[in-house]
């Protein structure tokens, strides 16, 4: 099936988030900030791609119980996934949650089998679970401090402008995730000298936007993030922590979090509380997992978005 | 193992319910009041516990996830990572109200009162 209407009325938009939430290989083309949807065969490559990169999410190294008893098999087949991509990546963005309790051992895994990834570049930006205990410093240590040693950081790559955010660090009780000032000024500096045509792809391990406060699946000071973000014609944000595809759209920002390689949670309110989903049908675990390809095409400002799972 | 039997006694009582227990004091040897909170889908139980001075506390965590005891504006010194099953203690020595959270998932805010 293919969708090629430019316009797009509210209902139509709200068909594609219920499609990418439902299933993988959906091709996401991203024009403006407007999604674009139709099927993409497994290992197709959109047309007059410039580079693309891939997002993986919540490995969650450590993790030994129910629905996925050994998080280092499902991380290396996401992996074997990216190493089967036809064009291969510039680079894979991991989106936190590295570890399951910030251990050492946890981490020097987690950099051990992303050698393995054919890809220019893996960046890292932490989870919560990733900073237990020492506000990040053995996370820092291993995959970089960023600007400052406060783990944020942006870099460009072939026009794209891409931006690295810790929403993970400081957190207050009662809150969500949180940026905090200091960083914010800097992300403000960061974007000044940078053209509106730019497209830019945020990267933040929480969700930046409400997705489910009562969860803690939100940033408590994102607003302010979107706010230096809404002059750029084209803002792909990607966040992790939910173990699940949801997507919004907020004029030109769209907003896409990840599955997990390791293991899915309840959709928003599904459940009495969050955490792994553990009553999945037999032998149904890989369809709740997998990777994101990214793919970026020159002169239109596009990223396509491809969703594909272990199954 | 003392805590396994604290917490065997714990489990059987309304969650609501802080179980007390004597145990003691491997410092002084003195008997202290020991007292309970379970982590249990994402919540302290109770959100609230009531303690006289010189109350030991201790938080064990039921979830699949892990946990942390975290103390708002450091007021007493923060637990590690409590994986499944994994307990903490605390001994609250001054009076006053003392509010913490998880520092993983921080919408889980709780408190102890020592008077």
């Amino acid at each position: 099936m293919n969708d090629d209407h430019d316009g797009m009325h509210p209902g139509r938009r709200r068909f594609l988030e219920c499609m990418a939430w439902a299933g993988a290989g959906t091709l996401w083309l991203m024009r403006g900030g407007i999604a674009h949807a139709g099927m993409l065969a497994k290992g197709a490559a959109a047309p007059d791609a410039t580079f693309s990169f891939v997002q993986i999410s919540d490995s969650h190294i450590g993790f030994n119980k129910a629905p996925n008893p050994d998080p280092v098999a499902s991380l290396r087949q996401s992996i074997a996934l990216i190493n089967a991509q036809p064009q291969r990546p510039d680079f894979v963005v991991h989106t936190g949650d590295l570890t399951h309790l910030s251990k050492p051992e946890q981490f020097d895994t987690v950099a051990e089998l992303l050698k393995e990834a054919q890809a220019g570049h893996v960046f890292y930006i932490p989870g919560e679970h990733d900073v237990i205990g020492d506000d990040g410093k053995a996370f820092f240590a291993r995959f970089g401090g960023g600007v400052d040693g406060n783990g944020w950081y942006s870099f460009d790559h072939h026009g794209v402008h891409c931006v690295a955010l810790v929403n993970v660090r400081h957190l207050q009780g009662g809150g969500l995730g949180f940026l905090g000032d200091e960083q914010l000024a800097w992300l403000k500096q960061d974007l000044a000298g940078i053209s509106a045509s730019t497209p830019i792809v945020v990267i933040a391990h929480m969700p930046m936007w409400s997705l489910y406060p009562a969860w803690g699946w939100g940033t408590q000071d994102s607003a302010q993030a979107l706010t230096l973000l809404q002059r750029f014609g084209s803002v792909t944000v990607l966040n992790g922590h939910i173990h699940q595809i949801q997507q919004k759209i907020e004029g030109n920002i769209t907003f896409h979090t990840a599955r997990s390689t390791a293991y899915p949670q309840p959709a928003p309110g599904a459940a009495a509380a969050p955490g792994p989903l553990q009553n999945l049908p037999a032998g149904k675990l890989h369809d709740y997992l997998g990777i994101r390809d990214l793919r970026h095409v020159r002169g239109s400002h596009t990223l396509a978005l491809t969703e594909r799972t272990l199954a | 193992m003392r805590w396994r039997s604290t917490i065997a006694a714990a489990t059987l009582l309304p969650l609501a319910i802080a179980a007390q227990t004597t145990a003691s004091s491997a410092t002084s040897g003195k008997p202290a009041m020991t007292y309970q909170v379970d982590i249990r889908q994402f919540h302290f139980r109770p959100a609230q516990l009531v303690v006289p001075v010189g109350a030991k506390v201790t938080w064990t965590n039921h979830d699949e996830e892990p946990h942390t005891v975290t103390s708002a504006g450091a007021q007493f010194k923060d637990s590690p990572a409590l994986d499944t099953d994994d307990s903490y203690s605390a001994v609250f020595t001054k009076p006053g109200t003392y509010a913490y959270f998880c520092s993983v998932h921080p919408f889980m805010t709780a408190t102890i009162v020592v008077h």
